[in-house]
Formats: C-alpha cells, structure tokens, sequence
C-alpha cells in the first residue's frame, strides 16, 4: 500500500488513470448488464474469495452490530446465487425485469493492485408488485487479476434506506 | 352472499371459513383500525430501546405514530407526536434524547412528560391554564418483562390479562439470557409489504406454507428445519386464546435432546454462552433451556417472536403493512448476540432468504383477495384432530390451521365488540 496514489477531479493525472477510469467504468457496466439479465453464474465469478458485498439499513451503521439489508461474505453469496437459481425463489419466479444505469463514476483511491471507485446507480424494475425506481450511491473495491477486475467490495446505499423498503430480492 | 354493509364485518367470518373482503375492504381497514389498533393492547417498543432516561424512540400504534419515551422522571410514558396547538407533528427525529420537544411552528414547548413548559411571546395568552394543553399520551401503557405495549382505550382487560398464556412464550424467549433480559439495539430492517396485515398475522403460525415457500432456502443451505414442517413432525400449533398463536417446535427438540440444536449449532461452538448459562440456572436447568430453545410465537395483533427475530407488524392502509423486524439480543451473551445478528440479517427483511418469498405470497395473497370467486376463504386444516393440551389450550398437528382458527374467533369478537 506503500504506493498510494489519490485520484481526485481536482488533481487530474495523465492518460494513465484516464485508461483506468474507462477500465474501471467498462467493468462496472459489465456487471451491471450481468445483473440486470440475471447472469447469475457470471456475475458470482466477479467475487474475490474475500468478497464483501454490503447493502446498508438507516444510513451508514456499523454492519457488525447494526442490522444490514444485506450483509454478505462470499459464502453468503454462494447461498444467495444459488437459492435464484432453484427456480423455487418465488420472488424471482418470474424473475424481475430490469434495466439500470451507472453514472458518476469517480476513482478514488488506487493503492498496490487495488482500485476504490464510486458510482451513482438508478435501477427500475418491473415485477409482479409493480414499477419501483431504485437509486443507490454504489462504492467499490476492486482488485487487478490476471483475469482482470474482481469485485471486491461492493457497498450500496439505497438512497432510502432509513425508510420501509419493498423486497429486494434481484441482484443490487 | 355476505351482508353488503361492512360494519357487520363479524358475519364475513365462520368457524372454518372467512370471506376475502376483510382483506381489502377500506370500510373494514378503518373499523380495525377504531376496534382493534385504537382500542386493544398492542405492542409498542422495548424498554431497552429508551434505556436512558430522557432517550426517546418513534414507534407506531397502526399508522399512527407514538414516542415512547424514558422521561425525566425515569417513567416509560407513550406520548403523541402532535402540538396540541395547532396540530404540527412534533418531533421529526427518529430517535434522540432530550427532555423537551419545542414544536417548530410556533415553538410551544413541552416537557418529555407531556407537560406543557411554555408559550413563545406568552404576553398573547394571559390568563391561560398550560396544564390544559399537554400532549395526548396513550392512556394505558403495560409492560410485561420489557416489551411494551398500550392500549388507547381508558379501560378494558388488564395487560396481564390479555396476554394470558403467551406470557409463558415470553418467559420461555428470556430464559435464553443468562441475565433473564432482551437487548434490542441492532436496530430495524423495514420492509415494505403491498398487502394487507392480516395474511402476515395469520402466516406467523402457519406451519403448513415452510416446505413450499421456503423449499429453496432448505435446498440450499443443507437446512434441518424443513423437516420440521413435514407431515411427520411432532411439533404443535397452538391456540393461546385472545388471537395469540405458537408454533411449538419443543417436541422436536427434546425428542433431539442436544442443546442449541434449535439454532443449528452446538455448545462447543458458544463455550461463553454455555459457561454463562450454565453459572445463572446451573447445569441441568440451563441444558434444558438450550434444549427447548427460543419460542415461535404470534401475540395479536403485532408482535412475531420468531425464535431468532423479532418482528413488528404495523398497517398503513388497507394494502400496505411495514414489517419491522430487528435480531434478538440477549442480555450477557455477546457470542450468541454476533449469530443471531448473521442469521437474521440471512433470513429476514428485504434480501432476506425466506422473508423475500414469504413476502412475495402475501402481495400475492392480497391480489388474490380481490378476484371474485370463490369469494370464501378455507381454514379447516386439521379440524378433526385438533385437541386441548394439559393447560386447557386448543392444539394441533405442525401444519394444521388451528392458529388460523384461533386468530379469527378473537377477531370476531374484537369486531363485534
């Protein structure tokens, strides 16, 4: 972590970090085209065995002690990819139809083999309850691989979450 | 046909079969609401959610908002969040502490006992008795071991009355604390529900709906549990009277006899758990209790005991129910405590792995209430093998419907009242 190097608008670096920007951005739109179709295989192979995939409840508590809406290491991922692919995970039979959009995306921080980024993510889903719009301020850890970018870390803070929400139950 | 006037809603309700308008009728919402929500005890918040004095909480009695509050004189007291002036809502924070709430319309000034402390430019109303204008509280205010319930009717059955049996539930779900007390500070998951409270109230102590609903979690997760639901389970429904129901998964597990098999785990995994157990009710009292485990039970009209979970059921409309529902933390168990939390934030809430299904029947439900035939609804599972337990409580098979019965026998009389 030695050659950290913070990546704000304010300080603009070279055609480097541009490329890494449309990199970091090329594999955030990957993933979300993974969920919004339900590539569900696809979309687990993005995790990294030390995987933390954090969906927070009433603004930013601490995941240990505070109720998450979703609070998942990748075991837990495992058992959330595989309970969709039954076929009996009645809130996904029929599976939700849904398109997003990922915008705003900021590098943060690079660090060794390490990328934080962030991003805003408006999704609208259609099921058999209805219409809903979701929009989340999204951040990410990812890691440089052989294979390309990992996930991870992924946190994702519905913009309401301190509210009543309906089920959530597609891949955020 | 049933009667077309709703306020005969009673008459839409048989021994074993009820009819689908009470599901989605507003006229029908809103006479709960006066008969039920606004008059019967029910279940507000816990003490330990206010444990300092002048902390506070917003809760909810049906769609109407209440503080509790720990006052200034270490008094739990219910108060509405509504300046008796000119109507403005209170307090707009979620949760604090503070021993006054000045309202922001006019900035009158209230004490956190009622109490009105004083008037902004106070020359404009000389001659004013302030003790006329407190803040309107919940009448009754009862508490049984920490939960916390009210009543906004001035009289009717005593707390300890209506929760009758179920007050051995409770005493069952403390037991698991080595110092006999609840903690709830995980804080809440709300999950939004387009359907009415009632299916959710009725599924609570349905033991017939896991194998199906929630076959794909057992699947997955190698879960024990589903056989607890099966057709050869030796645990009971029950009927506590008063629309309180259990699930009784006891039989199961002293037929198992290995402590914390309740909880998919064992005592060699929580060594502090079991050492603090052991040392408050000795060895052979505490083996038991990790035996029997936490209780599954439905106290009317809102309160879910889920072994693990707690949920708090509130109606916002005829259609639309907020689950509230936060991991129990019991007092001296920090290992324990940590587990609970990783299986509940699993299971329930919006992404949980069966509340999301669970979920996903009741709207279900709620949009199959309105499509005209059969307008009657069936609930006579098990009707001729249900049978009175040693304590006079009607009891049934795992999967029968004798909950179902039993909640809507109280309803009725609750809405003939």
């Amino acid at each position: 972590m030695d050659q950290q190097v913070i990546l704000t608008a304010a300080k603009p670096s070279g055609s480097g970090t541009t490329n890494l920007l449309e990199r970091v951005e090329q594999f955030l739109f990957m993933e979300a085209r993974l969920q919004d179709t339900h590539a569900y295989d696809e979309w687990e192979a993005l995790w990294t065995d030390d995987a933390i995939y954090w969906v927070p409840a009433n603004g930013a508590t601490n995941p240990d002690t505070q109720m998450s809406i979703i609070y998942d290491n990748r075991s837990r991922i495992r058992v959330r990819i595989n309970q969709l692919k039954t076929g009996r995970h009645h809130t996904q039979t029929p599976r939700s139809e849904l398109a997003r959009i990922v915008s705003n995306v900021e590098l943060i921080r690079q660090a060794s083999n390490e990328v934080d980024a962030r991003a805003n993510v408006l999704i609208f889903e259609d099921s058999l309850r209805g219409e809903t719009l979701w929009a989340a301020r999204n951040e990410y850890r990812l890691r440089m691989t052989e294979d390309g970018f990992k996930l991870v870390r992924k946190k994702v803070s519905l913009v309401n979450n301190h509210k009543p929400i309906f089920t959530l139950s597609f891949l955020v | 046909m049933p009667p077309a006037s709703s306020c005969h809603s009673h008459a839409l309700i048989e021994p074993t079969r009820v009819h689908s308008r009470l599901y989605y009728d507003q006229a029908i919402f809103e006479e709960e609401l006066e008969r039920i929500w606004y008059r019967s005890w029910v279940y507000v918040g816990h003490v330990s959610e206010v444990p300092n004095r002048n902390d506070y909480v917003i809760k909810s009695i049906g769609p109407m908002p209440v503080l509790l509050v720990h006052d200034r004189t270490g008094q739990i007291t219910l108060l509405l969040n509504k300046c008796p002036h000119r109507g403005n809502q209170l307090c707009a924070y979620r949760e604090g502490n503070r021993s006054t709430f000045t309202c922001p319309y006019h900035a009158w000034t209230f004490s956190n006992t009622g109490e009105l402390a004083g008037f902004a430019y106070a020359d404009g109303y000389e001659g004013v008795d302030k003790s006329k204008f407190s803040l309107g509280r919940v009448p009754r205010v009862g508490i049984y071991r920490g939960f916390v319930f009210g009543s906004l009717a001035t009289d009717g059955p005593s707390l300890d009355e209506y929760l009758g049996g179920a007050k051995a539930s409770i005493d069952q779900l403390l037991d698991n604390s080595p110092e006999g007390e609840l903690e709830l500070t995980a804080g809440f998951l709300q999950h939004r529900t387009k359907a009415n409270w009632k299916f959710m109230l009725e599924n609570e102590t349905d033991g017939y709906h896991p194998g199906f609903v929630h076959s794909s979690v057992f699947q997955v997760t190698d879960s024990a549990i589903g056989k607890l639901y099966g057709p050869q389970s030796t645990a009971l429904t029950r009927d506590f009277g008063n629309g309180h129901t259990e699930f009784d998964l006891r039989p199961e597990w002293r037929r198992l006899g290995e402590p914390l098999a309740w909880f998919g785990t064992t005592a060699e995994r929580l060594p502090d758990y079991v050492k603090a157990m052991e040392t408050s009710y000795g060895a052979e009292r505490a083996r038991q209790i990790m035996i029997d485990g936490s209780p599954h039970i439905m106290i009317f009209p809102n309160l879910f005991i889920a072994e693990i979970q707690m949920f708090v059921l509130q109606p916002l409309a005829v259609n639309e129910t907020i689950q509230h529902v936060t991991a129990l933390q019991f007092k001296g168990a920090p290992d324990f405590n940590r587990r609970l939390r990783q299986q509940t934030m699993g299971s329930v809430g919006p992404a949980g792995f069966l509340l999301a299904d669970d979920t996903e029947m009741y709207e279900r439900n709620h949009r199959g209430a309105m499509i005209s035939d059969p307008e009657w609804l069936t609930l006579s599972r098990g009707l001729h093998r249900e049978r009175h337990d040693e304590n006079g409580y009607l009891v049934g098979h795992s999967t029968d419907e004798v909950p179902q019965r039993g909640i809507w026998r109280h309803y009725a009389s609750l809405m003939a009242a």
